[in-house]
This record gives C-alpha cells, sequence and structure tokens, in this order.
C-alpha cells in the first residue's frame, strides 16, 4: 500500500521535472501517466499493490474535482457581458467534439470483440 | 459552554470542516444520482459544487478559506492521473490494436473542439479576450491555462470554461452518445475524454474500464495536439 504510494508519487515528481526541465507542453501528471506506463510494461503486469491503489483512487476521481469546480463557481463573474457566446460556445462545442470524435472512431475502428460490451451508460 | 461563533471562528479555521464538507456533499451527490437511477443531470460533481457554492455563499466564506480544506482533496489529482497508467496497460492490447483510428479520431475531435468554440464565441460577437479562452477549453486546466497565457488572454477565465466543458460533457455525454447510436466502448471514452478531459474521463471509468483507458489516454493527447496545433492555427487564422 505504502510502497505503491509511494511509486505513483514518485512517478509524478518525475513527470514533473521532466516536463519542467524539458519545457513539454503537458502537464507533470500526465507525463507521471507516461513514465508510470513504461514502468508496468518493463515490469510485464500490474503488482497487486499498485492495482489496489490505482483502483482505489479512480474509483473516486470525479470526487476530486470538486474543489476546482467550486472555484469555477467562485469567479462565474468573470463570463460577464460575454456569457451568451460562451454558453453557446461551450455547449455547442462541446456536444459536437463528442459527437465527432465518437463517430469518426465508430467508423473507422474495427468492430468486434474490442469494442467492450454493451453501451449501458458510459 | 462556548459560543457558537466561537465554535465557527475556530472550525472555519482548521481544513477539517471543509474537506469533511466536501466529502459530505459528495455522497449527498452520489446518494442522490443513484436513487434518481442515473439521471444524468444529476451528476454527482455538478450536485456537489451546487451544495458547497450555496454553503459558503450562506455563511460568507471566502474560496481561499475553503480551498485550505479542499485542496487535499484536490491534492490528489495529481496521484490519480498518474494512475491512469494502470487501466490504459490492462487495456493497451486493444487500444494498439486501433492506434490509427484513435489518432485519426482524436486528431478530428481536437480540431471539432477548437474551431467550434472559436467560431461559435466569433459568430455571436465575443471579445478576442474571451475567445483565447475559449479556445482550449476541452484541454486539462494546468495545459488550457497555459496555452491561453501564450496567446495573450485570461487563464483565470480559461479555468472556469475548462471546468464548464468538463461538467457539461459529463452530464450531456453519455445520453448524447446514445442518441447518436454510438454502442463501441472506445469510441465513448475517447469522445469522453477528447472533449471534457478528466472530468469525462471520471465519467467514462464509472461505465467501464474500456472506455475510460480510451478517455485518459484521449486527455492527454489531446493535451498534447491542442498545444501544438492551436498557437498555429491561432496565427493562421486571428
Amino acid at each position: 500500500m505504502l510502497s505503491a504510494l509511494t511509486l505513483i508519487l514518485s512517478c509524478q515528481l518525475a513527470g514533473e521535472l521532466v516536463t519542467r526541465f524539458l519545457g513539454l507542453p503537458v502537464p507533470g501528471p500526465v507525463a507521471g501517466m507516461v513514465i508510470l506506463f513504461a514502468l508496468l510494461v518493463v515490469k510485464g503486469s500490474v503488482p497487486d499493490q499498485i492495482g489496489a491503489v490505482a483502483d482505489a483512487l479512480l474509483r473516486n476521481l470525479a470526487l476530486l474535482f470538486v474543489p476546482a469546480g467550486v472555484g469555477v463557481m467562485a469567479h462565474l463573474g468573470l463570463i460577464g457581458q460575454d456569457w451568451l457566446p460562451i454558453s453557446v460556445a461551450v455547449i455547442g462545442s462541446t456536444l459536437a467534439t463528442i459527437a465527432v470524435t465518437a463517430l469518426v472512431m465508430n467508423r473507422l475502428a474495427r468492430p468486434g470483440a474490442d469494442a467492450g460490451g454493451s453501451a449501458d451508460n458510459g | 459552554m462556548a459560543d457558537i461563533s466561537e465554535v465557527w471562528v475556530y472550525l472555519s479555521a482548521s481544513p477539517l470542516l471543509f474537506l469533511t464538507l466536501t466529502l459530505a456533499a459528495f455522497q449527498a451527490g452520489t446518494w442522490a444520482y443513484s436513487r434518481s437511477g442515473h439521471k444524468p443531470f444529476l451528476n454527482p460533481v455538478l450536485t456537489a459544487v451546487i451544495l458547497v457554492v450555496g454553503l459558503l455563499m450562506l455563511s460568507g466564506t471566502s474560496y481561499e478559506t475553503y480551498f485550505e480544506g479542499a485542496q487535499f482533496v484536490h491534492f490528489l489529482l495529481g496521484p490519480a492521473t498518474v494512475a491512469l497508467a494502470v487501466p490504459l496497460y490492462r487495456q493497451f492490447d486493444r487500444v494498439r490494436r486501433s492506434a490509427l483510428a484513435l489518432v485519426a479520431s482524436l486528431l478530428c475531435g481536437s480540431l471539432t473542439a477548437m474551431i467550434t468554440a472559436v467560431g461559435l464565441g466569433w459568430l455571436l460577437g465575443a471579445s478576442r479576450e474571451t475567445l483565447m479562452s475559449l479556445a482550449p477549453k476541452s484541454v486539462t486546466a494546468p495545459v488550457a491555462m497555459g496555452i491561453t497565457e501564450q496567446l495573450g488572454g485570461l487563464p483565470s477565465l480559461t479555468a472556469v470554461m475548462v471546468i464548464l466543458t468538463g461538467i457539461l460533457g459529463a452530464v450531456l455525454g453519455p445520453p448524447l452518445l446514445t442518441l447518436i447510436g454510438v454502442k463501441d466502448g472506445r469510441a465513448r471514452g475517447l469522445a469522453m475524454g477528447t472533449a471534457s478531459h478528466g472530468i469525462g474521463t471520471a465519467r467514462a471509468l464509472e461505465a467501464s474500464e474500456l472506455s475510460g483507458a480510451f478517455s485518459g489516454l484521449a486527455m492527454g493527447l489531446n493535451a498534447l495536439a491542442t498545444a501544438v496545433l492551436l498557437p498555429l492555427l491561432w496565427r493562421l487564422f486571428m
């Protein structure tokens, strides 16, 4: 448990260092994800403890966005006089992006076992 | 017995109160969501945010004071992002077999996000500064804020757009995908991560590990694609 958490934090730290030193346009934790992924490839499997800690963190991923979300509500005033174009652009663009990405992937990716089970509500 | 205002002064100065409030609000949101039979608009993040903002406004508490407690939850976003390597690794065979399709779809989605956001905003008369904040709205917050800064816009306004986009995608994405007949878990996950970064990924993970893996990957790749393409496109067209 503790060793798994240490490894995950170390990957994040390494990710922060790599992105800062190389000036990469991705956040440290995303680089940390790549580093952990590379370690798993080298190891050839997911050690039980790492799997357990990762699953525990990811089961509650949505919770982790609450503090940032509250910050947004506190700054909604920033939207100010451009509220109409902003609302239309955010709603329209988000829906368009989801539809375009999914339809292109749906068209190009070969169907079959790789497509996963039912679409329940994902 | 201590005066109630003394108790309040003591509690509001320690992280305990607002940490507990954050967890309790999310629990309430999760409860309402499952009680409703998973109605999309009762998204637990949305409910929790509205509850917390309401309570902060009623009690006259500043966001800074709230964040003293909530920062412990916020901090875990970093390790959780790193942890996305695990579902990605477990699903990697499927990711690799659709790599070409994945990259092509991601680029289409990434361009759609930038072009429609700026295009719609411009058509409706948004200021140039607002357009700079709208452009990277589908990208995870730290990268999006960096891109806006580079363009000369307001990073704090970008953070607002990014979170709104995330919550909106998490709420409307799954019903939209069902409406347009996309059942493939890979396509659903990829779309959620491309359009709505981490908040979309959290939602995709709830559906399946397969969707979550594609969504987490899409979030990372879209951050990269937008960081490279947006400054170029902006210089060409704006």
